[in-house]
């Protein structure tokens, strides 16, 4: 699970590269999350724009990416495509997360 | 008329001698080999015929089913699982069996959704069979000879294919 990390003035942007996180790549993306977040920003944004399938074990590990780093931190989502924003939506952890369409164009960057 | 029906069924399915083709595949029950049946899956009829919000939909309700039985089912012991999908209609009929240890008191868990107040004591589990009732319909799970059996049907519009 390879995440892409770039800091845009005091927001941390995690782009996973991987077009899925799913039961087989869930553990891996909690501890690389917990690696990346190791740059102390308070706002951390996760780009989940390249990502087209999300399970109950990739949304357990987002949601456990967001309590890591709670409660002086924050995790905001950014760029849900349809089937990954069905999940939180029916689960309701869209309503836990500050959820963004895209990414706001200063973070917006070549990739 | 007959011709009508004859053409269209030739036009929808692979082999026009087989007006319901089954898919149906034996997948070890791992998380990486899950993945990877899933895209196999996608890739056939009758997944690749669906629009991508319903393939989507069916993609999520299959791996919660394939997951569930590789943590559950064979939390112990590797093994099987066979899976077979025919569009009948306006619905996908779906089949899984397995041979791991049965579901707790041979019942289909009740999918609640966890209860949680805000993002301090969200739950990082437990959204799996709540996403399956959620997607899926005529949930039915059978024990019988070592064996699991589920089946339940997912609605799609086949209207526009």
């Amino acid at each position: 699970m390879e995440l892409k990390a770039e800091l845009s003035g005091d927001v941390l942007v995690i782009s996973p590269l991987h077009d899925r996180i799913d039961a087989a790549g869930a553990i891996q993306f909690k501890d690389r999350m917990r690696e990346i977040t190791q740059t102390m920003t308070a706002r951390v944004v996760l780009d989940l724009s390249r990502v087209n399938f999300l399970d109950s074990s990739g949304l357990g590990a987002v949601v456990a990416a967001m309590k890591a780093l709670a409660p002086d931190r924050k995790l905001e989502l950014s760029g849900l495509t349809p089937t990954v924003q069905k999940v939180f939506r029916l689960t309701r952890m869209d309503t836990i997360f500050t959820i963004h369409d895209s990414l706001p164009a200063g973070m917006r960057h070549a990739g | 008329m007959l011709g009508e029906q004859r053409i269209a069924t030739m036009t929808r399915h692979p082999n026009p001698s087989l007006p319901n083709p089954s898919l149906r595949r034996l997948i070890q029950a791992e998380p990486f080999a899950v993945r990877q049946a899933l895209q196999d899956l996608l890739n056939h009829f009758p997944l690749n015929a669906l629009d991508p919000d319903q393939r989507g939909t069916v993609e999520v309700v299959l791996a919660e089913v394939f997951n569930n039985i590789v943590e559950h089912a064979y939390a112990d012991d590797p093994g099987e699982i066979e899976v077979e999908i025919t569009q009948i209609g306006q619905h996908l009929h779906c089949m899984l069996r397995d041979w791991g240890r049965p579901m707790p008191e041979a019942k289909l868990p009740t999918g609640a959704l966890p209860q949680f107040t805000d993002g301090l004591d969200a739950p990082e589990g437990g959204f799996g069979w709540y996403l399956i009732r959620a997607m899926a319909s005529d949930l039915k799970y059978q024990r019988d000879a070592e064996q699991n059996l589920l089946t339940f049907q997912l609605e799609i519009d086949a209207s526009s294919h």
